[in-house]
């Protein structure tokens, strides 16, 4: 009963999603205000209504209610009730209702915080994300049921992937997805805008905290799916350029460009068009990968062949979408102005060249994770495209973006100097140049890359040092806390992600430069050295688990006699699919990792045993997290809270944006 | 020299214990082998290096290729042998050939055509848009003003 409830809501909800999708945007074009009034209800029945279906699936997942065919597929009896929870996303069609959740959450928070956009806007606005949801329902409706029914029941399910049995899968999947997902609300600001053709200052204005939102969900969002890889798949790597993953980081490329495009068009009102394509872009890119991933096009383009049905429903959507939005966009594009005039070398200048590099690296990932799949389509051979294609690609093209990040945030709008940049960065350029070549033979090890990677770390860090100097020389403020205080939290945002990149560079850099690995044979007693520490292997017990069975090793791991800490890798088998796990131990810490994980056992309790030290390689994901963090203390500038709590649209005050003009 | 071995043993505390062995013998060849199989794929995982896997099809492949590696073979023979037996599949750094040309020259193209829009817009859009020019007066008046703002605030 309860699984029908919640795929009779489904069906309710995209009669909602089309009425919301069709009423508001007709009441705008003629101006019928009761039309438009449509827009607010919808949004939030619909939410309700794909939340009771959700809520359906959960109870079906936590009932071991084995005669739901998604649910018989992708959870079993044994399976802990928080992963069979997590499975709700574990498959294809839970990832989907996972999807459509998440957007119609995103149309609710609009509906809340809208209430100073003007009521074309608003309605335009919930009217595009209504039409993105119908594309969603029809496609479970039709072919994607979660609610399907196996009759006669299973006895027993088949089981979560144990790949997937891990906390990162709880937490991973709902934080990409708000951040692909969020994408929408930028989008459809765009298309909005597109359709009203207004395109001013206020439309940046307005879209700029909802992207950086996605934004700092997507990025959180890769960085816990990166960190999973890390410690569950068990050789240590923490980026494989893999086409899923890729198809999460080209949204994120796309993004990062329309965060800074848009900062631009809110602050100069320059780059509109540019801005309006971005926003598109992202979220195109964002439903490609859920095609991408979804349609089974990359495990094998036959297999997609073979089983048509999804992936032409989504192709054709994407097709519709994209097509359709660039469509309008050649239409009412050319109508947009073109917004305050610079110079090539300006702080305009520099960002809209970092944009074209971002999207430059963003069109690298995507060529290479589709070449392949074309090259196999059109049978022209099979290749492999890998790290060894995408480190070459992707670094020439990211080096210069990070040198201009340096600059861009100390070049004047409109017409910046060489000289007098020249003048200021020189101290920075000099410190970063120097400390890069000499910190790696201090270390012991110098390698052109680690010099360069070090180069760009500090280069950022100390030009942020002498954008915040210049600043506080602004402001106004007795003591040095005043002054700081009184620095906007926009620009702190600003700071904290740059230097977020900082840390991420020398985490990457330092793993790169001085990861050290071993692999051994240890029997019960043996020690083996890696760094300054020194792992000794105490043998296997045998664990059970609630649904496994596990070898569990112990290692005392001690640095100069003393002990560090003590280790439990584990071997599991899970009977249900009859599958193999590496369950690595990890001590991490903010110097360094230790990383011990079991291979297969010998004989006379000796295993294989792989051993890492990682120096530095938490700073990969804190480096992520402080992005992230500086993406929270821009929106909550004290600009956008008064826009919030103002109940009429906001136009820039014109002392405001004066005040950029001299910062 | 076991006697200081068994001396430092003791004042270390730890079990009697030696250190333990590679797994292979030959750290050498082990590492020309790490340094080969990151740039090939295991053949019959979803997307995972020859180094990572360890899928028994995998372990064969390293074994033929540390077999190579025994039999003196430079890094080049050993990659066309693989490719001649299992194609370009097995290379996760795809040789530059004439299908994938495109691959290795196009982001690097496309960076170009980027570069070269945005100086190509940048340069037509500054005889476009009339110049508002704000003198030195102007922004010393905005600065001024803008202090005054800020006190009154």
């Amino acid at each position: 009963m309860i699984p029908e409830i919640g795929h009779f809501a489904l069906i309710l909800a995209l009669c909602v999603a089309l009425v919301q999708g069709i009423l508001p945007i007709y009441g705008a074009a003629v101006g019928n205000s009761g039309l438009m009034a449509v827009a607010k209800p919808a949004a939030r029945t619909q939410f309700l209504l794909v939340l009771t279906a959700f809520g359906c699936l959960a109870y079906a997942f936590a009932d071991k209610d084995f005669s739901v065919l998604y649910v018989a597929a992708t959870s079993n009896s044994q399976l802990p009730l928080h992963y069979r929870l997590a499975a709700i996303w574990g498959a294809h069609e839970g990832s989907l209702l996972l999807w459509t959740f998440i957007l119609t959450l995103w149309m609710f928070a609009v509906t809340l915080f809208s209430g100073h956009l003007p009521e074309t806007t608003r309605s335009r606005i919930l009217g595009v994300m209504g039409l993105v949801s119908v594309g969603f329902l029809l496609f479970m409706l039709t072919v994607s049921n979660p609610f399907e029914r196996l009759i006669p029941a299973a006895a027993e399910g088949r089981d979560l992937n144990p790949l997937l049995q891990d906390p990162g899968m709880v937490i991973h999947p709902p934080m990409l997805y708000m951040g692909y997902v969020g994408f929408s609300v930028a989008f459809a600001f765009a298309i909005a805008a597109l359709l009203g053709g207004n395109l001013d200052a206020a439309w940046a204005r307005w879209s700029r905290p909802w992207t950086t939102v996605a934004w700092c969900f997507l990025t959180v969002g890769i960085a816990l799916g990166s960190g999973w890889a890390y410690y569950e798949l068990g050789w240590g790597g923490w980026w494989f350029w893999d086409p899923v993953e890729n198809a999460s980081f080209m949204p994120w490329l796309a993004g990062t460009a329309l965060v800074h495009s848009l900062a631009v068009t809110d602050k100069r009102g320059g780059f509109k068009v540019w801005t309006v394509l971005l926003a598109i872009m992202a979220f195109s890119l964002s439903l490609l990968g859920t095609f991408l991933v979804r349609s089974g096009v990359l495990t094998s383009v036959h297999a997609f062949a073979t089983d048509p049905k999804r992936g032409l429903f989504i192709l054709v959507f994407l097709a519709i979408v994209i097509g359709g939005s660039l469509a309008l966009y050649a239409w009412r594009a050319p109508k947009v102005g073109l917004g305050g005039s610079f110079a090539m070398l300006s702080r305009e200048g520099m960002l809209l060249a970092n944009n074209v590099l971002l999207v430059a690296a963003m069109g690298s990932v995507l060529l290479g994770t589709l070449y392949p799949l074309f090259l196999d389509a059109l049978d022209l051979g099979k290749i492999s495209v890998g790290p060894p294609y995408f480190d070459s690609v992707f670094v020439p093209l990211m080096v210069p973006a990070i040198f201009l990040m340096g600059i861009g945030p100390l070049a004047q709008w409109k017409k910046a100097s060489v000289p007098d940049l020249a003048k200021r960065l020189k101290w920075a350029f000099g410190v970063s140049l120097v400390s890069a070549l000499t910190l790696p033979i201090v270390m012991g090890n110098w390698t052109p890359l680690l010099s360069l990677g070090l180069l760009l770390a500090i280069w950022i860090v100390t030009t942020s040092a002498i954008g915040l100097r210049e600043r506080l020389a602004h402001v106004n403020g007795n003591s040095l806390v005043e002054r700081l205080a009184s620095v906007p939290r926009s620009y702190w945002g600003m700071l904290v992600a740059h230097c977020g990149i900082a840390v991420f560079i020398v985490g990457v850099t330092m793993v790169k430069g001085f990861e050290t690995e071993k692999d051994v044979r240890m029997n019960v007693g043996e020690t083996a050295s890696i760094g300054d520490y020194t792992f000794r292997f105490d043998g296997t017990q045998d664990v059970v688990g609630p649904n496994y069975t596990a070898a569990r090793g112990t290692f005392h791991v001690s640095r100069d006699g003393r002990e560090t800490t003590v280790l439990y890798p584990e071997k599991r088998r899970y009977p249900v699919q009859n599958q193999i796990m590496t369950e690595a131990a990890i001590d991490p810490g903010l110097l360094r990792d230790l990383y011990v994980s079991l291979g297969e056992p010998i004989d006379d309790g000796a295993w294989s045993v792989r051993l890492y030290h990682k120096p530095f390689i938490d700073w990969i994901w804190g480096g992520c997290f402080i992005m992230a963090l500086g993406g929270a203390l821009a929106i909550s500038d004290r600009r956008y809270r008064l826009a919030w709590r103002r109940q009429e649209p906001v136009v820039p005050v014109p002392t405001r944006t004066a005040r950029r003009k001299v910062a | 020299m076991k006697w200081v071995m068994l001396i430092i043993l003791c004042v270390s505390g730890s079990a009697w214990a030696g250190e333990a062995r590679p797994l292979t013998d030959d750290p050498v060849a082990e590492a020309r082998l790490k340094h080969l199989a990151v740039e090939l794929r295991c053949l019959v995982c979803q997307n995972q290096t020859l180094a990572d896997s360890s899928a028994p099809l995998a372990e064969d492949l390293r074994r033929e290729v540390r077999e190579m590696i025994a039999k003196n073979m430079s890094d080049p023979e050993i990659i066309e042998f693989l490719v001649s037996r299992y194609g370009d599949f097995v290379l996760y750094r795809p040789p530059l050939k004439a299908t994938t040309t495109l691959l290795w020259v196009g982001p690097f193209v496309l960076m170009a055509i980027g570069v070269t829009a945005l100086v190509m817009t940048l340069r037509r859009r500054s005889r476009t848009v009339a110049e508002v020019s704000v003198t030195d007066e102007e922004h010393r008046r905005v600065e001024q003003l803008l202090a005054e703002g800020e006190k009154r605030s």
